[in-house]
């Protein structure tokens, strides 16, 4: 009974979260403009995002800051984890930790409001930056970094001083050992942050809609503002694209994962069975 | 066991000065540490946790800087180079092999920084994975070998670079009792043939006796004795030493006479009639440390006036190859006292609360006068 139960409490929660994603695929296939009633199935909504240049211009933004948002957030996350982790004392030690943690805690509009105030008094000193992609990037990779540093601190935490210090034995001059040693250890918390910080700004809209500036407006700003004019299904199969890249991505890196755990699992056992 | 060899002239290659390392402004970890070791010597650090062992071998490979003191090695000053430039290798508890390098590529890591050339580095790591028979297990990963295969590749890896000196923290620490036993002798074999000097640091006594040519026994950051291990275990200048290596007993008396070839010895338990001399003065306070393997047992009374008591028999421990008896004499006292098994069943059909008599010759004790 209790079984039974917890089954059908599950079932409602699955049932609760996909029933809308479903939905939206759906739909995308409505002959119909109007996203609320279901008359034939067609495709053609498909080649219709290929054609409207505000969406296409919208992704490639979206696609570019986010990769370099992703980029610039696990250098400086890097360096301020190995910073935090590595060096125990430094003057300014506890400054700098409560200062990556800020943005994790800061509401988006606060960071977003304050960054604009910023932007606006230096641009009128300095004529510099107008807005647009370097601002967004900017906002981003400000919240990207804090993000990264806390995935990357984690990592770092992990790994055995001794590793280090026996590269440093042999003979490896401090970067060297952070090149050698370090970073491939770290690499996989590396490529975390990288999707982290990646899907933090791909699909952020608050960020974006302070900092964005005429003609540089990201996928997710052109998906919100065209909702609130009334959506068409072109943005349902916009939707449906993204799911299908994300699923895809997802279940080849858990797929690589599980292979690579098995390789690592029969390894281990044939290592063990041939020295006894 | 390793003993230092006679005929060949013993310099020195490592010298320690005064070596003081203060954590955190209170913790004397190393606490006023001086030491010569000579070239081709394995050389063993002793302690208890806690008593700066590893302290003061990092300071020697050059990750912890003294608070102050020298460090030379062969005559030049290193206390201030950074590790890596240090003739100085370690292999390090638990090994610290990289985990994203196989086999080769570890051994090969610190040949690589020096910039070797590609066929003499091929060969240099070749030899080193057939010194310690890990030939064919170059291409693995740390991973995918046994906990005796990762310990041998961390000995290859701080072997190859032929360091003038090779520094082992608590080296079998990691490994299970059979395997650590064979594992030492190896050990030491494989570091003879290669003919570097060593200091290994442990807190297994036992493995200190088998691999070290000489062993500073360490409390609380300051060296207690140094000597060879028959030295350390025949003749410790103080309780803690004779406590520390191996079993003893210990009986609390004064000076009776003082003599230049022999001692007496009052304790409440017996008379002691100690065969060496001692620089005391009578009616001083002493420890008389008598080993457990030097006692002798029997039925009757023997005919002597000093070194013998009567107890009775509390314990009984069975070791195969020998047999530990507890025996309680008049005072409370509980004295330790191992029988070889000489013959099967030569246990003379002792039992519990049997009135037994052990005696020992005039030279079996010591006296500790710390
Ligand atoms: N980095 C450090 N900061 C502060 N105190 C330390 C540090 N490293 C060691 N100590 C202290 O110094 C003392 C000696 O430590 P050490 O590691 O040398 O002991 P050990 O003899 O190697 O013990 P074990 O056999 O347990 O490894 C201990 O009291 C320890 O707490
Ligand atoms: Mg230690």
């Amino acid at each position: 009974m209790k079984h039974l139960f917890g089954k059908s409490w599950l079932t409602m929660i699955y049932v609760f979260l996909y029933i809308p994603i479903v939905t939206l695929v759906v739909y995308s296939f409505n002959a119909s403009p109007l996203v609320t009633v279901w008359s034939a199935f067609t495709l053609k909504w498909y080649p219709a995002v290929v054609h409207d240049s505000e969406l296409v211009g919208g992704l490639i933004l979206s696609l570019k800051v986010a990769l370099l948002s992703g980029l610039i957030s696990i250098v400086f996350g890097t360096f301020t984890a190995f910073a935090l982790v590595r060096y125990r004392k430094f003057t300014g030690r506890t400054f700098l930790a409560s200062m990556a943690n800020a943005p994790l805690v800061m509401p988006d509009v606060i960071v977003g409001l304050s960054l604009l105030l910023m932007l606006i008094s230096v641009q009128r000193w300095t004529g510099f930056p107008d807005r647009g992609m370097f601002t967004i990037l900017l906002g981003h990779a400000l919240v990207g970094t804090a993000y990264a540093t806390v995935v990357i601190m984690s990592r770092l935490r992990e790994i055995d001083t001794r590793l280090e210090e026996a590269a440093m034995d042999l003979g490896c001059k401090p970067f060297q050992v952070f090149a050698l040693v370090t970073l491939p250890l770290i690499a996989p918390a590396l490529v975390s942050a990288l999707l982290l910080t990646f899907t933090l700004s791909f699909d952020d809209v608050v960020l974006s809609a302070f900092l964005s500036g005429p003609g540089s407006t990201t996928l997710p700003l052109v998906i919100f503002s065209r909702a609130r004019l009334g959506l068409n299904p072109s943005i349902n199969a916009v939707a449906a694209i993204i799911i299908a890249v994300v699923s895809m991505v997802v279940i080849a890196s858990s797929l690589y994962q599980a292979r690579a755990e098995r390789r690592r699992q029969r390894e281990v056992n044939e290592a063990y069975a041939q020295t006894n | 066991m390793a003993a230092v060899k006679d005929d060949v002239v013993l310099e020195d290659l490592l010298r320690i000065d005064g070596l003081i390392k203060v954590f955190d402004g209170s913790v004397r970890a190393v606490d006023n540490v001086s030491l010569t070791v000579a070239k081709g010597e394995i050389f063993a650090l002793l302690g208890s946790s806690g008593c700066g062992k590893s302290t003061l071998l990092r300071m020697l490979a050059g990750f912890e800087t003294p608070t102050a003191g020298r460090i030379y090695l062969s005559g030049k000053d290193i206390t201030d180079l950074p590790p890596y430039q240090r003739p100085i290798n370690m292999m390090f508890q638990s090994y610290a092999l990289f985990p994203h390098l196989n086999v080769w590529d570890n051994v090969a890591f610190g040949l690589r920084r020096d910039g070797m050339p590609k066929d003499e580095l091929a060969e240099r790591v070749e030899s080193m994975l057939k010194l310690v028979q890990l030939g064919k297990f170059a291409k693995r990963k740390p991973h995918q070998l046994s906990g005796g295969q990762q310990q041998r590749v961390a000995l290859a890896r701080s072997l190859a670079k032929r360091p003038k000196l090779l520094l082992l923290d608590e080296p079998l620490g990691a490994l299970d009792k059979k395997l650590r036993e064979s594992t030492q002798l190896e050990l030491v074999n494989i570091i003879e043939q290669v003919g570097v000097t060593c200091v290994l640091v442990t807190h297994d006594q036992e493995e200190a006796m088998t691999m070290a040519s000489r062993i500073a026994v360490m409390n609380e950051g300051y060296f207690l004795q140094i000597g060879t291990p028959d030295e350390i275990y025949e003749t410790p200048n103080s309780r803690l030493v004779a406590d520390f290596i191996g079993n003893v007993n210990i009986f609390e008396g004064e000076v009776v006479e003082d003599e230049a070839d022999h001692v007496t010895v009052r304790c409440p338990e017996c008379l002691h009639y100690v065969g060496h001399g001692i620089t005391g003065t009578p009616g001083m306070a002493v420890g008389v440390a008598l080993r457990p393997e030097k006692i002798h047992l029997s039925r009757e009374q023997p005919d002597k006036p000093h070194n013998w008591c009567a107890g009775d028999v509390a314990d009984i421990a069975y070791f195969g190859a020998h047999t530990t008896y507890h025996l309680t004499l008049v005072t409370g006292m509980t004295l330790k006292v191992q029988q070889p098994n000489l013959t099967r069943h030569s246990g003379q059909g002792l039992t519990w609360g049997d009135r037994i008599y052990a005696h020992w010759s005039q030279d079996a004790m010591v006296v500790l006068t710390q």
